[in-house]
């Protein structure tokens, strides 16, 4: 179905699960997955509530596409108040759970309280349980995930669950889905931890119905494959070398932030590319990556699925690290590599795993680690803080014994648990901390590219290129080519970006397919999908619309203009080499402009008459 | 004179044979356009979608007249994305 009409409330507290019908006037007007949950759940919670407290609400959502036969369709998204930020958090993951959810003829589900003793839920289509998970607790994902399929005895059912980091109470841990896909940022998976909900087992036997005019959907959607297959990105780049085609790419032109930001440009970054990936090795002639992979419905297939060394150090006498699985995505490569100046392919992929496995954002993880090696470079903590590990920039065996040390939750793994802020913190030099709002960078450095650093200090979940990817213009030429070290016109462009972005995680798509559609290719899947008028027009105002609920949640949290801002690294100290030698975030010049642009006030603050333009 | 030449994702297969992954070391002759060495190696303008010399990107118009001089470093991909 586009819209299921349904939505299941589920009291940990009090173990109960109940059926509501869907709120259509807000389906309406936030369409869904990230858009409604974030209306949900800024109707039900209290900004200003514990993160990791029982007033939290975490919020698992469907968009009105996701299970359909549009391509991409397998998103859904995880929402709640991030104990990593403090801000509205909303992850996204693909794979195939969203689409189970959609087909079991659930919307949503609504997880409010705190279980007294760990439980999964179990969904059965209509048939629905709370069950004691005490069993599973202390498990890792991958660990938790086979134990409930032979539990169930089907294949076919989807889980979405969390490692344990969520358990040890890392600050960034994510829900892991299909073992290899996760709702990876802003420690969602905290979240569902401190609630004691250790899983989330689906099976759904309903397929999918209620398209609104089902002729316009089969051909619009047909259209954007089309389309999908005939750009040379979507049908030819991403599937053969996957996101970390943009390694050489960002190094190339000056913006591959490296060594905990402290540099731009990585020596080591053609070891650690797609090219890198796609090489025969000495020990047994295979390549690391071994074959693309596909989320539901998906017709791009950028995943990577890989297998490291069985020669390396990391796993020779670890067999069960030796198969295939989910490979190394540009953005961990970056913050498990170059941010901590490692260059061992085989040592990235490794630890890669063990994000999987355990259930931890790679990209808070690595950049903490970085500012770790920064601290321990610096003299602030030495061998006796972190167990004897000499965690230097660039060692791989010292990256990799810390990372064993932190999935186990021990010595200096539960101070990297964290997060890059606090641990800065605790050591007393919070300017090493490369965070916005608490939450790590991912990988441009936003003096090399200026629109994305506009876009990182204005983000809604804190630093993070999903929600604004200006690198596309600024870097790749799409849609249009602009200058990467300007600051004209960045403002309206990241406007841009970040409404046209909130529209398209709402309607259950993956952002990929923007390199090849514009908005004119998703409004008629939507609109054929969906009662009312979603025209291009209505979608962008829809997208404008989540974007500045996100922000009055967080304004309702304790937020201002104060925390649009990016570290004193990046705004005062120059790029020391390369092609972009000098530049600085021009920060100071966007951030005006993007408030007028957004009809904003000078402080950042959302007027009436935004609020009733957008009729919020 | 001197120039190097990078070529990277599909668009490796262009490369002449040598030692380095992306990079090779090749001799022009002087006043040689950016266009001519893409045509060189038979690189389609659709494929040499980002062009770099030294680090700074030349757009589609700039590439019919910027003469190459000694030592610059010109790296081409083909469209790429990710994210």
């Amino acid at each position: 179905m586009s819209w299921t009409r349904k939505i299941l409330r589920v009291d940990l507290s009090k173990g109960t699960c109940t059926p509501e019908p869907l709120n259509m006037e807000w389906a309406n007007h936030y369409l869904g997955s990230r858009g409604l949950a974030a209306k949900y759940l800024t109707e039900e919670v209290d900004p200003k509530c514990d993160a990791l407290g029982p007033d939290n609400n975490m919020i698992m959502a469907t968009g009105p596409l996701t299970g359909t036969m549009a391509s991409t369709s397998g998103r859904y998204t995880v929402s709640c108040k991030g104990p990593l930020t403090g801000a509205i958090a909303c992850s996204n993951s693909g794979g195939f759970f969203g689409a189970e959810l959609k087909f079991a003829g659930w919307d949503m589900i609504i997880f409010v309280g705190k279980s007294e003793k760990p439980v999964y839920l179990l969904i059965e289509n209509d048939k629905v349980a709370l069950r004691s998970a005490e069993h599973m607790w202390g498990k890792t994902a991958w660990e938790t995930d086979d134990i409930l399929h032979q539990t169930h005895q089907d294949p076919q059912m989807r889980i979405a669950c969390i490692g344990r980091a969520a358990e040890n109470g890392c600050l960034y841990a994510g829900v892991i889905n299909d073992k290899h896909r996760a709702a990876g940022r802003s420690g969602v998976g905290t979240v569902m931890a401190s609630k004691n909900l250790k899983a989330v087992a689906i099976r759904g036997t309903q397929g999918i119905g209620n398209i609104e005019d089902v002729g316009a959907f089969v051909s619009s959607t047909n259209d954007g494959k089309a389309v999908l297959a005939e750009n040379a990105v979507t049908g030819q780049g991403l599937p053969a070398y996957g996101t970390q085609v943009l390694m050489n790419v960002i190094n190339g032109v000056g913006a591959l932030p490296a060594h905990n930001m402290r540099d731009v440009g990585f020596e080591g970054a053609e070891n650690i590319s797609a090219e890198a990936m796609a090489e025969p090795r000495k020990s047994d002639g295979k390549p690391n990556l071994t074959t693309n992979a596909a989320c539901f419905g998906c017709t791009i297939a950028c995943g990577r699925i890989s297998t490291v060394d069985p020669t390396h150090f990391s796993v020779k006498d670890k067999p069960q690290y030796q198969g295939a699985s989910g490979g190394l995505e540009y953005e961990a490569a970056w913050s498990l590599g170059a941010d901590t100046g490692v260059d061992d392919l085989d040592a990235l992929t490794y630890v890669n795993f063990l994000c999987n496995e355990d259930g931890f954002d790679p990209i808070s993880y690595g950049s903490t680690v970085a500012a770790a090696m920064e601290l321990f470079e610096s003299g602030v903590i030495t061998t006796q803080e972190t167990g004897g590990i000499d965690l230097k920039f660039g060692s791989a065996e010292a990256f990799v014994a810390v990372t064993e040390q932190f999935v186990a939750g021990e010595g200096f793994g539960k101070d990297l648990g964290l997060g890059s802020k606090r641990l800065c913190e605790k050591y007393e030099r919070p300017e090493l901390s490369m965070t916005v709002k608490g939450q790590e960078f991912p990988a441009y450095d936003p003096r090399g590219i200026q629109g994305i650093g506009l876009n990182y200090a204005t983000s809604n979940r804190g630093a993070c290129h999903l929600r604004g990817y200006t690198v596309a213009s600024e870097i790749l030429g799409i849609p249009v080519k602009t200058e990467q070290t300007d600051s004209d016109g960045k403002a309206e462009l990241v406007k841009a970006f970040q409404d046209a972005t909130a529209l398209v995680d709402s309607a259950g798509l993956c952002i990929f397919t923007t390199f090849a559609w514009g908005m004119d290719n998703i409004a008629p899947q939507i609109d054929a999908a969906c009662e009312g008028d979603w025209s291009v027009e209505n979608c962008l105002e829809t997208g404008e619309r989540i974007w500045n609920m996100e922000r009055l949640f967080n304004e309702a949290a304790g937020f201002t203009a104060d925390d649009d801002t990016l570290p004193k690294r990046l705004l005062e100290e120059a790029i020391k080499s390369g092609p972009t030698e000098g530049q600085v975030s021009k920060l100071g010049e966007m951030l005006p402009q993007y408030y007028e642009a957004r009809g904003w006030t000078a402080d950042g603050k959302i007027p009436d008459a935004t609020r009733q333009r957008l009729s919020l | 004179m001197q120039i190097y030449i990078e070529f990277y994702a599909s668009l490796m297969k262009y490369l002449p044979p040598g030692k380095s992954r992306f990079r090779r070391e090749i001799r022009v002759d002087e006043g040689l356009v950016l266009n001519q060495l893409i045509e060189q190696f038979h690189i389609s303008h659709a494929e040499a979608h980002i062009v770099l010399v030294n680090g700074h990107y030349v757009d589609g118009e700039s590439r019919e007249a910027q003469e190459l001089v000694e030592d610059d470093v010109v790296s081409i991909w083909p469209p790429v994305a990710g994210g």
